[in-house]
């Protein structure tokens, strides 16, 4: 076989031709599972964009996309950071950004990391797949950007700018973690916009009705709880709930939280997501290798630029940054991929049902069925451990020094093994926030509680700072209470509603 | 198969939208980096960006996190010398992280955002301090020098403006093309006749109509006029504004004790709007810096601004050296002189007469427009009494007061704003 190419530029029917190669060893050989391809190329400035509106190819107008524009474009030109050779967007076609400047390596390379990587990833991991359309993301977002930008017409930008500012705010928190959302549909989602509306209105309304009905013997009974139970999703508590919002705040807060949960996914399966692409990159390139379709320089400059993303700097460096989600994920496929084809006894102790199978499937089903947390605590294995000489750091308040709880030898690697999985545990990660309850009927006031997970309390000035927003949003007062294991408040936060309020 | 797209044609700049919410929303903050620059910056230097910072806590984004304190755990790779059991000092300096010189993840990095405000941006943030609708709109009054360009040619006009090259040339390739069907009848009845006379003799009947007809051609080619009123051609000249190709500007600045930092920004502010302004009308400028108390100097910027010498007030000093560097390096006819005087309006008391006279004699039958403004918030001084005598009579001299940096534009505008095209 002659190689498809030599040089390192690259052009539009070398794309094509790489592609097509790609494709047969991805698809034909490997059997991987996609959506379209639309491989676009653009130019760095353009990736900038895409960059700083979350990697969307459409958006709404907000100024924090323009911040991260900002600081993308002068850490660009000041040459401190290479833009990232991949932007991919979870929809279907699965658009795949190549950036101009890349060589022709660096485009293979993000054609099979992305296009086919990611792409069966967001095809094939459950949680995408149950909780994120590819299909209606693109029309949705369009939908957002065009209504967004004629409430602008209608109100002004500061006023849609404030309250986009104040749903930003609880954005982690506008997300349902358990209950399975309905799909995003752009069809769907106009014909009942109008009819949401209305709909919402009156159900508020009848929330505060002025004069509560009150029954003779009524006073005798316990005051009805509202929310009946404690709500997470807070965006959609107050979407419902609020009882000053106009309808088309109550739809940018809809907005807000649908954005947030089709990100939702990808914010719990970072590891797993990243180390997939990269695994599959890293295959799929060294089968081109030896398919003779590609060059030894070819495979310099891709091994170059491979082991830069799977570096892992120990604790010492000076550069170190928590653990390398790309290094992390690829090592643990890798490692699955070993165990399957040459378990070690330990192997086989350990993962008795995994040693000796077909790895392709393996691999698959592991790619399937978790999330980071139950990716980690199922899958890493002692080797990895050892490997990556992991060990854990307690730091207990109570205490007066640091204790090192686990190192990477027999008695660690369950223990690390769950602590690791623990730290990827979005739940355990932010605070846990919830809606209490509403005083109904006396001053309309939101009560929200953090409960306590291992004694660490709230940061106290954004909490003061998001309280604020949640002020704005929710119309009356609002308090938020910290209450530890036994259920008693250690820490109190409080913003009165006030004019002031709505000019943060 | 893959569908392949070439966008780099299209929605380049998707997040200029973004950015400009981004400076809409900081622009106190940005204002207040670009009236900082204003003050280090040069009169001839105003014109490129601005580094900006923002404090961090200004621009960040509050989202609930965790603070200090409780238990946390936290795995890290690489360990070296760890075993189970062993405790550790604490990091100095917070990080509740554990062992690594974590970058605080409660995004508490103290540093400021820093980026840079392209050369547009900046302008027009500091026009936006001014208050500034639209700059270019205003136009200097009495530039409407019309200059006469040629633009090629017309078919009719004066005789002066014939142009005879040309009209020739149209007249000679006339007489070409209405001459070629003849001339080639001609041609073969030359031949024609030449073989008559090969055989027959001149008087046969033959040979006489074939003179005849030849002669008959002859005719008509000479008939064709040399030169018709068709073929004339015109030079055209057409009138286009004259952009006038350099001028000169002289700042003129009072520098008595009571001109604190504050009116001298006010000054520089008048000063650099009236250099862009300038800039914009014509392919060089010349700044001329004078200083002046009880005597006057022509000194750099640096110095202009920022000397702390200072005395009582001559203006009459200060006019007298213009009107002498006038003179000598400004006298030929390719110069617009402009000047901006600023005072407090205090001056020696019988020298405000003096200035009137030099004024009307001296300085402005040379300027284009020679503007006084006025830097104070009290009752105005003798020197604008005597000038309000000036600008009675002179259309090109203009007044105006300056209490505060948000009077500095609509000074301007007013001082420059377009006049009635009526001075002959």
């Amino acid at each position: 076989m002659t190689p498809i190419s030599t040089g390192s530029e690259w052009t539009f029917d070398l794309i094509e031709e790489y592609d097509r190669a790609i494709r047969k060893i991805a698809v034909d050989e490997f059997q991987l599972d996609v959506y379209p391809n639309q491989l676009e190329v653009i130019t760095a400035e353009q990736m900038m964009d895409a960059y700083s509106s979350v990697g969307m190819p459409v958006n709404y107008h907000h100024w924090s996309f323009g911040k991260h524009f900002v600081s993308t474009e002068k850490s660009y030109k000041r040459g401190q950071m290479g833009l990232a050779y991949e932007i991919v967007i979870n929809s279907s076609p699965c658009i795949a950004y190549l950036m101009e400047e890349n060589s022709m390596t660096m485009q293979a390379l993000v054609i099979a990391h992305a296009a086919y990587g990611h792409n069966s990833f967001f095809k094939g991991n459950y949680l995408f797949r149950a909780w994120t359309d590819a299909s209606a993301i693109v029309d949705y977002l369009v939908f957002a950007k065009s209504y967004i930008s004629k409430c602008e017409e209608r109100y002004g930008i500061d006023e849609v700018e404030m309250l986009l500012d104040s749903c930003h705010a609880l954005m982690n928190y506008g997300v349902d973690r358990y209950k399975r959302p309905q799909k995003l549909s752009l069809a769907e989602e106009q014909a009942r916009q109008v009819e949401r509306e209305q709909y919402l209105q009156m159900q508020v309304n009848d929330l505060w009705r002025t004069i509560p009905k009150r029954d003779k013997d009524d006073a005798n009974r316990e005051p009805q709880r509202f929310p009946a139970e404690p709500q997470e999703n807070l965006l959609y508590f107050i979407e419902k709930s609020a009882p000053l919002l106009e309808p088309w705040q109550r739809e940018l807060v809809r907005i807000v939280r649908k954005v947030a949960q089709y990100f939702y996914p990808q914010r719990q399966t970072q590891v797993m997501n990243e180390g997939w692409a990269t695994f599959w990159h890293y295959t799929i390139l060294n089968r081109l290798y030896d398919k003779g379709l590609v060059t030894d320089g070819f495979m310099m400059e891709f091994l170059q630029s491979h082991t830069n993303v799977v570096y892992q700097p120990p604790v010492t460096a000076r550069w170190y940054n928590g653990i390398n989600p790309y290094a992390l994920g690829f090592s643990m496929y890798q490692d699955i991929k070993r165990i399957c084809e040459a378990p070690t006894d330990e192997d086989k102790a350990w993962f008795p049902d995994l040693a000796g199978t077909d790895w392709r499937s393996s691999l698959e089903f592991a790619m399937k069925n978790f999330k980071d947390e139950s990716f980690i605590s199922q899958y890493l294995s002692p080797k990895l451990i050892r490997d990556f000489r992991m060990f854990s750091i307690r730091d207990d308040d109570h205490e007066d020094k640091l204790e090192v709880s686990a190192i990477h030898d027999e008695r660690g690697y369950r223990d690390i093994r769950s602590k690791l999985a623990e730290q990827y545990n979005l739940g355990s990660r932010e605070p846990n926030i919830q809606v209490w309850s509403v005083n109904v009927r006396g001053d309309r006031s939101l009560t929200l509680r953090h409960t306590m997970h291992n004694r660490r309390p709230l940061d106290e000035g954004s909490a003061q700072e998001v309280l604020k927003h949640v002020g704005r949003l929710w119309g009356f007062d609002v308090r938020l209470e910290s209450a530890d294991n036994d259920g008693a408040v250690t820490q109190s936060f409080e913003v009165k509603s006030s004019l002031e309020l709505q000019r943060l | 198969m893959s569908h392949i797209i070439d966008r780099r044609l299209n929605g380049k700049n998707k997040s200029a939208v973004n950015r400009e919410r981004f400076l809409r929303r900081f622009k106190a903050q940005i204002k207040e980096a670009v009236s900082r620059a204003v003050k280090g910056r040069s009169i001839t230097d105003i014109e490129s960006g601005e580094k900006v910072s923002i404090p961090v806590k200004d621009i960040s984004e509050p989202v609930f996190h965790h603070g200090q304190g409780g238990v946390r755990e936290q795995v890290h790779p690489g360990n070296e010398e760890f075993i189970r059991g062993d405790r550790i000092q604490r990091p100095q300096g917070g990080g509740g992280g554990g062992g690594g010189g974590k970058a605080s993840q409660d995004g508490e990095g103290e540093d400021d955002f820093v980026f840079e405000l392209s050369r547009e941006e900046f302008l027009n943030v500091f026009f936006d301090d001014l208050a500034l609708p639209n700059l270019i709109k205003t136009q200097l009054m009495g530039v409407e020098e019309l200059k006469q360009v040629r633009a090629g040619y017309t078919n009719d006009g004066t005789p002066a403006n014939i142009s005879i090259v040309r009209s020739l040339r149209g007249a000679l390739a006339r007489r070409v093309a209405m001459a070629a069907p003849t001339l080639a009848s001609l041609g073969e009845a030359e031949e024609d006749l030449d073989q008559l006379l090969e055989s027959d003799d001149e008087s046969a009947l033959e040979v006489r109509d074939q003179r005849k007809r030849i002669h008959m051609l002859r005719e008509k080619l000479a008939s064709i006029p040399f030169i018709d009123p068709f073929d004339l051609r015109y030079n055209n000249r057409i009138k286009q504004p004259k952009p006038t190709s350099q001028a000169v500007m002289f700042c003129i600045m009072d520098v008595s004790g009571s001109m604190d930092e504050q009116k001298k920004d006010m000054a520089k502010r008048f000063f650099i709007l009236l250099y862009l302004f300038l800039q914009r009308n014509y392919d060089k400028i010349e700044v001329v810096f004078i200083r002046h108390h009880t005597s006057a100097v022509e000194v750099n910027e640096e110095d202009f601004f920022h000397s702390r010498e200072s005395g009582g007030t001559v203006v009459s000093s200060a006019l007298n050296l213009m009107a002498d560097i006038v003179k000598k390096r400004y006298s030929g006819s390719e110069w617009n002189i402009y000047a901006a005087q600023a005072s407090d309006g205090d001056n020696w008391d019988s020298d405000s007469a003096n200035c009137g006279r030099i004024m009307e004699e001296q300085l402005l039958p040379y300027c284009q427009y020679f503007a006084y403004i006025e830097i104070t918030e009290g009752e105005p001084q003798n020197l604008w009494y005597e000038y309000l005598k000036v600008k009675e009579r002179q259309r090109h001299f203009a007044m105006q007061k300056i209490r505060s940096a948000s009077d500095i534009y609509p000074v301007f505008r007013e001082l420059f704003k377009r006049q009635p095209a009526t001075r002959a």
